[in-house]
């Protein structure tokens, strides 16, 4: 019912379109104008190249701090796979607990939130500035970044608060403030209230307007050109029926059509990948290549590699923080357990995913290449040219239609459940930190819940330029609050780590079914 | 030692029909304990909000009560008025699974349930909870048309 509501609504959009055409333009561009000076001074400061050179130093903060948690937790990411496997399937949960949320269910939710336009639009943004090689570094990013989410996990779970009702709130601000009063160091408050700022940037930034963006920028594809603020008011007022209307069966369905969404994808991916498959020696030779050389994309091996961690930490927001919310509320005695589990999610997003797109992409030929160089040709933009000249997840699309001339029309079906899932996950993670620092209630958190499909709008509206620096800006930000309380708190997670496989060696962890 | 028998419920007829029988199963082996459950049907691999997930907790506790009060409490309570040895257990769960797996733990003799009485296209195709009970239990079931 409420899906024929929005084909009807958006319909209707299209029709009232060349009405409106030339009066919306303006208002396009006038919101597109506010807000990138609104928004400049915050996106340069967190961009900001290291002294001397074009690289920025929030890309090697991360960077350095995945390598970091790697090396502490002794390669955490592959000692533990298989036993984070057997955790998910459930082999160690108690009978008993039935009913509550299963580390499969923290899992797929916290996966809903992350896998999205990141793994689309992302990846094309990736390869269309860095060339295949980004692929490389997003790679290694993801599976670096496993070692990140592990830490916020555990720590995340450790440190939640459970409520008398019943109900549970997890999430950085929490393992900030108890945390740091744990071990006696002062702070933690105040990182708290500078992670909850971000988060809500965040929130309204890669999990709305980008979001937002990106979806219309798909309808559109389809549909023709018309104004953006018109999808932005279609999916605002879906968002409002969910988050303040309570409309709870349009979030059930979304929550249960993307899952298979993200398997049709890959599924696709493979098949394409599968009828290519004498070349993907050459693509990964030119993931490769690329990956150390640039193959000639703007600032070479480093474009290529900035590109590769930006998009990666992006797309699984290792190190962010936001997981640790999405975790959270799992039912388990050993926190730690979910830190295992979350170390999965970097590695189903980023290394599975993510490749899947590049891997696509790269094959497809979409983008253009000097055949006697064997060097990419590069647009006025500073992206490398591309066949019809499109970009972001219009690449993605494009290069999907090489495989399947009408994949573009579930691409855009999939970007669209995938936008409207990761922006119900990141109103409620926005939410948590806005009840942080405001208190819960019904009237605060209406007002957040008001904002926020405010800027599904704006989003909707603005050019793509601007919305994914602010983007990238506000969950960066995020990162840099919440790494920095993981340095101090990573002893916590080693200790709970050390105790936890001893109880394993020790069989006094066990399974339940065998 | 007294045998012990394994009474699903469903808050319907069929539930009420297996109970009716079990008492007189019980009755003719000259007394046994009867464990009479209810199974909240419910997978661990079902997909959620984060909000829901954040009221899990509550919720899990509301079903339980809900329930306790209105199925399985008036069964307990009407068979022991009957002098029937009973105890009542409510569970999450997949329904033929966790009979099966409480039965086992219990070291029940035998499992009673009432036959399905939701028919549909839905049963036909994944087979109906007792369908599978039959099929893959570790004691005797009876079903009780």
């Amino acid at each position: 019912m409420k899906t024929r509501t929005f084909m009807a609504a958006s319909g209707l959009a299209f029709v009232a379109t060349s009405a409106v055409a030339q009066e919306a333009k303006s208002i396009d561009q006038t919101v597109n104008e506010v807000f990138a000076k609104a928004t400049g001074p915050f996106v340069n400061l967190i961009f900001a190249p290291l002294p001397g050179t074009s690289f920025p130093w929030i890309v090697l903060w991360l960077v350095v701090a995945a390598s970091i948690f790697t090396l502490y937790f002794g390669f955490i990411q592959f000692r533990a796979f298989r036993h984070s496997i057997e955790l998910v399937k459930g082999d160690y949960s108690d009978p008993n607990d039935a009913g509550e949320v299963s580390h499969f269910q923290a899992l797929a939710t916290a996966l809903s939130g992350t896998v999205g336009l990141g793994n689309i639009a992302g990846v094309a943004v990736a390869v269309g500035i860095g060339g295949p090689g980004a692929t490389f570094w997003m790679i290694l990013a993801g599976l670096l970044g496993m070692a990140s989410k592990f830490t916020e996990c555990t720590l995340g779970v450790k440190y939640r608060n459970e409520y008398p009702d019943g109900t549970v709130s997890g999430g950085p601000m929490y393992y900030m403030s108890k945390g740091f009063a744990e071990r006696n160091v002062p702070g933690g408050k105040a990182l708290a209230v500078a992670f909850s700022v971000f988060c809500i940037l965040g929130a309204l930034g890669g999990g709305n307007m980008f979001q937002a963006n990106q979806a219309h920028a798909q309808i559109s594809g389809i549909l023709g050109d018309y104004p953006g603020w018109i999808t932005g008011l279609v999916f605002a007022t879906v968002v409002f029926a969910v988050i303040v209307g309570g409309i709870k069966s349009i979030a059930r369905v979304t929550e249960k059509v993307v899952p298979f969404m993200g398997v049709l994808y890959v599924g696709t991916a493979l098949i394409i990948i599968l009828m290519n498959i004498e070349h993907i020696g050459w693509a990964f030779g030119q993931i490769f290549a690329g990956a150390f050389t640039g193959l000639g994309v703007a600032g070479g091996l480093v474009g290529a590699l900035i590109q590769g961690f930006k998009r990666a930490a992006f797309s699984n927001e290792a190190g962010v923080g936001s997981a640790a919310i999405a975790h959270s509320a799992v039912r388990t005695k050993e926190p730690i357990t979910e830190g295992f589990v979350s170390l999965l999610e970097p590695f189903i997003d980023t290394v599975v995913i993510c490749t899947m797109t590049a891997l696509v992409i790269t094959i497809s030929g979409v983008q253009i290449m000097d055949p006697e160089t064997g060097r990419f040709i590069l647009a006025d933009n500073g992206m490398i040219a591309t066949t019809g000249d499109v970009q972001g997840v219009a690449l993605t699309s494009a290069a999907f239609a090489t495989g399947f001339s009408w994949f573009p029309y579930v691409l855009a079906v999939a970007v669209i459940l995938f936008a409207f899932s990761t922006m119900i996950s990141w109103s409620y993670y926005g939410l948590k930190a806005w009840t942080y620092l405001f208190g819960e209630g019904k009237t605060t958190e209406l007002v957040f819940k008001i904002i926020f499909c405010v800027f599904v709008v704006i989003g909707a509206a603005a050019s793509l330029g601007p919305v994914i620096d602010f983007s990238d800006a506000a969950i960066f930000a995020m990162a840099v609050v919440n790494i920095t309380a993981l340095y101090f708190l990573m002893p916590i997670v080693k200790k709970e780590l050390i105790s936890y496989q001893t109880r394993l060696k020790s069989g006094e962890i066990k399974k339940f079914n065998h | 030692m007294t045998a012990k028998l394994i009474v699903g419920l469903d808050g319907g007829g069929s539930g009420g029909r297996a109970v009716e029988y079990a008492k007189k199963l019980a009755k003719l082996m000259g007394g046994a304990e009867l464990i009479v459950v209810y199974v909240i049907e419910w997978s661990p691999f079902s997909f959620q909000t984060p909000e829901e997930n954040a009221e899990r907790h509550k919720r899990r506790e509301l079903e339980i009560e809900a329930a306790e009060t209105r199925v399985v409490s008036p069964a307990v309570k009407a068979l022991k008025a009957d002098g029937v040895k009973v105890r009542g257990m409510v569970k999450h769960g997949h329904v033929a699974e966790t009979l099966d797996r409480i039965a086992t733990e219990e070291k029940a003799d035998q499992i009673v349930v009432g036959r399905t009485s939701e028919a549909g296209i839905a049963n036909r195709i994944f087979g109906s909870s007792t369908a599978n009970l039959v099929m893959h239990a570790s004691v005797p079931v009876t079903v009780v048309a």
